[in-house]
């Protein structure tokens, strides 16, 4: 009997030491859909990275390398693009990977009524198998943002054998991990994918993702060794973490930006001199100390930021060097457009960091002269009134794309659907379209700094800070890499015992 | 007794068509649009006008309403906007979790709040009746909030005694899930056990002073017999009522304390989906919150039957 327990134990003890290894994420908020083509949050990206591998990926220098594909070229005057696709790769459900795939996958995209990446395919007229490893996507007009739409969601394989099942709560890729449970605000579980070409890479059995989105229960947790790593934190509890031995602080700059959006267009609200007079925003950025805001608020993680392309970026122009702040320029700025005093409503989504950022800014305008009311809103309600125009200035961000398009089209053309400035000027317009189609990267740049320097001159929108990606994992962790667009790839990634 | 039972479950119908009714008429007076949410951060209008079509969201708000309500008699609660997950799964995941911690932070709240009720009623004016009396004002005074980041700071980051959040379910490992919701209810339960406390401490006083407890120890009963038998089976009609209606409440899930120890109950579901406008969950959860309290209320009615003879032959 006693050899028994003893050998039991024994198996108990070995079955231990094998078990199967978790890694635990702590998320600022819960993912949205898990369907790769309908999902929406950044979030659920940081999920996808390691659920659903892409046709390309991009590196930490935003240069794009293979994923799925191993090549890719462009012909026909930039009008065809082609890309050669591995031939061992399996979907999690044991179906195989080959053009008939992809192309499947590029339609579903392109077609599904409430597909969220249609936009984002626009360009694409038709999808060709050419072999069964290579496909060649055929464009309306030569597109310069495409490689970077498939370098993310719209790039993004599920298995075609699952597209008739519930794919939002049941996904079928070709990641490292497959998924396996989802609690709504609890946690998403991800296992090992034993079939995964790079399987030895990823040293984990369990992926765990669990939505914690109080910051300071999130370190806790992290203190505590109930997660390994955490995304996004408080950057007020930077220097503590700093100082912990116990915890590797990763900080990244990333792609998108914090700013004021201005309303100056043609509507009721925006009737004030800030909304009307160039030369009043102007004022207004001399106004504001960007690297205070840094230092305050950010205690050293929100870089400055001038333009809305992050640091990484070849489009980061050096001909837009940070303005610095300037009171006294700023007050004769005002005075030279006839006012002593300016004042203007100021709204924002209401948390602790953008409410400090906001008194912070009314404090330094109101030396030069600016008189800003406070606004503080629940985010959707805000969303809709900027969207109607019923805003006079809104501090709010973006989450930043890869592709230079991504974070200044949509913000600053005359029909841009994210155009919550109400900004038109038929010149940036044609830059920015231009711009769209000129894959050659020097070339596309001249557009964009030509457009740059109209939009400083006006100022829709003043760029505040680049919004970083403050990661922070256990010391145990090794082998991690944190990336200008905020995603977690846990290739090498090691957690000790 | 069935009698009562079907009658209130008859009353329960209108009450429940009511509440729904309210729900959904108070969420179309919120600014913002769940669409806007819905179609992401690039906000395609296309997307937008689409999803507007198929989730009926042109039309007037009383076809919309009627719309759900035809779901609803279905057995169809909808799913949620924000995930696509069906609205009865999500109550199904969360209802466990809710009724775990408002159990456990009953449990404890009972096992604190009416001993030292009785001990303070029995000590009244004594040193025992003060310090009770005080704590039971810090437990209604401290928040929920602050007590619990205060607590994972000392009971799981310095101590390392119990994990800091999270939820296991009692079928998986019902050692690990007590412990993880150890924290929670009782953080739950420090307010419940002082506003117990109290009553308890009124009631037993009323009783205390009446004629037959004068009697009783006139007899020469034991004191802790005159108090527990005589005394405290009067005092319970206010505390049940009590405890009947605190419990209700936390079936509607306990927003705060949920939050900080991320547990993925009713509060936090329904707080999420507020924010993100999703009307099918909140619609779902108000309904479901709303039974149980008519729920508990029923309770309390057969609790007093049970308590109290003299109900059980109403004229």
């Amino acid at each position: 009997m006693k050899k028994l327990m003893l050998s039991l134990l024994a198996g108990v003890a070995f079955s231990g030491a094998a078990f199967a290894q978790d890694f635990r994420i702590g998320l600022q908020e819960d993912p949205d859909v898990l369907d790769p083509h309908k999902a929406r949050t950044f979030v659920g990206r940081i999920v996808f990275t390691s659920l659903c591998d892409k046709l390309i990926d991009v590196n930490a220098s935003l240069e794009f390398v293979p994923q799925l594909a191993t090549e890719w070229s462009w012909s026909n005057e930039n009008k065809t693009l082609t890309f050669k696709l591995r031939d061992d790769v399996v979907f999690h459900d044991g179906t195989k990977f080959n053009a008939e795939a992809a192309k499947a996958n590029l339609d579903r995209a392109r077609t599904e009524p409430d597909s969220l990446r249609k936009s984002e395919l626009a360009s694409v007229d038709s999808v060709e198998v050419v072999d069964e490893y290579t496909i060649a996507l055929h464009l309306k007009q030569p597109d310069a943002t495409l490689l970077a739409q498939l370098s993310d969601r719209a790039g993004m394989m599920l298995s075609p054998a699952a597209f008739s099942g519930d794919v939002v709560t049941n996904p079928v890729c070709s990641g490292p991990y497959k998924f396996v449970s989802r609690v709504q605000n609890d946690r998403i579980v991800l296992e090992k994918f034993a079939d995964y070409r790079d399987a030895d890479e990823f040293h984990f059995d369990r992926l765990i993702f669990l939505p914690i989105p109080d910051s300071t229960v999130r370190l806790a947790n992290l203190r505590a060794g109930d997660i390994d790593m955490l995304e996004r934190l408080n950057p007020a509890d930077a220097e503590s973490v700093r100082a912990d031995a116990g915890l590797n602080f990763l900080p990244v700059a990333g792609l998108g930006y914090q700013g004021l959006t201005i309303n100056v267009g043609d509507n009721p609200r925006a009737s004030g001199p800030i909304n009307k007079d160039k030369r009043v925003r102007q004022a207004l950025q001399l106004a504001i100390g960007r690297d205070i805001i840094n230092e305050v608020v950010g205690h050293g993680l929100f870089e400055p930021a001038q333009q809305p392309f992050p640091p990484a970026s070849p489009y980061n122009s050096e001909k837009f060097p940070l303005v610095q702040r300037d009171v006294e320029k700023a007050k004769a700025l005002l005075k030279e457009a006839g006012h002593e005093t300016v004042s203007f409503e100021l709204t924002f989504g209401n948390n602790t960091t953008t409410s400090a950022i906001a008194e912070l800014m009314q404090a330094m305008a109101k030396e030069a002269g600016f008189e800003i009311s406070l606004k503080p809103m629940e985010f959707a309600a805000m969303q809709q009134e900027m969207k109607a125009g019923n805003h006079e200035v809104t501090q709010i961000g973006w989450s930043g794309r890869v592709d230079p398009d991504g974070n200044i089209h949509q913000f600053v053309t005359c029909e841009g659907a994210l155009n919550d400035s109400k900004y038109c000027n038929p010149e940036v317009d044609r830059l920015l379209n231009a711009a769209r189609v000129t894959p050659d990267v020097e070339e596309r740049k001249k557009l964009y700094d030509e457009a740059q320097a109209i939009l400083m001159d006006e100022l829709p929108i003043i760029y505040i800070y680049h919004q970083p990606w403050p990661f922070v994992t256990s010391a145990k962790v090794s082998g991690f890499e944190p990336s200008p667009d905020g995603m977690v790839r846990l290739k090498g990634v090691k957690l000790e015992n | 007794m069935l009698k009562i039972i079907a009658r209130r479950v008859l009353v329960a119908i209108p009450t429940l068509f009511l509440v729904s009714l309210i729900v959904f008429g108070l969420q179309k007076l919120l600014p913002g649009d769940p669409l806007l949410t819905m179609a992401g951060e690039e906000r395609n209008p296309e997307i937008i006008e689409f999803l507007r079509e198929k989730y009926h969201l042109n039309d007037p708000f009383y076809l919309q309403y009627l719309y759900w309500l035809r779901d609803v008699l279905t057995g169809d609660f909808g799913n949620s906007l924000r995930t696509g997950v069906p609205v009865s799964t999500l109550i199904a995941q969360k209802l466990p979790v809710t009724i775990q911690l408002a159990v456990m932070a009953m449990i404890l709240a009972l096992l604190i709040g009416i001993p030292t009720g009785i001990m303070s009623a029995v000590k009244k004016g004594k040193a025992a009746d003060y310090v009770a009396n005080a704590v039971a004002l810090s437990g209604v005074s401290i928040p929920n909030f602050w007590l619990g980041i205060i607590m994972i700071m000392i009971v799981s980051v310095q101590w390392r005694l119990l994990p800091a959040s999270g939820y296991v379910p009692l079928t998986e490992d019902p050692v690990q899930s007590i412990r993880t919701m150890l924290m929670p209810s009782f953080v739950l339960a420090t307010a419940l056990a002082a506003y117990l406390m109290r009553h308890t401490r009124s009631a037993m006083l009323g009783v205390l002073s009446s004629d037959y407890i004068r009697t009783a120890r006139a007899k020469g009963l034991l004191p802790r017999v005159v108090v527990l038998k005589h005394a405290l089976r009067n005092a319970l009609m206010p505390i049940i009522t009590l405890t009947t209606l605190l419990f209700g409440e936390l079936l509607a899930g306990a927003v705060l304390t949920e939050q900080v120890f991320t547990i993925p109950g009713f509060g936090k579901l329904m707080v999420d989906a507020v924010f993100t406008r999703d009307y099918a969950v909140v619609q779902g959860v108000v309904l479901c919150t709303a039974a149980g309290f008519i729920l508990m209320n029923l309770l309390a009615d057969i609790l007093y039957i049970l308590i109290n003879p003299r109900l059980r032959h109403p004229q």
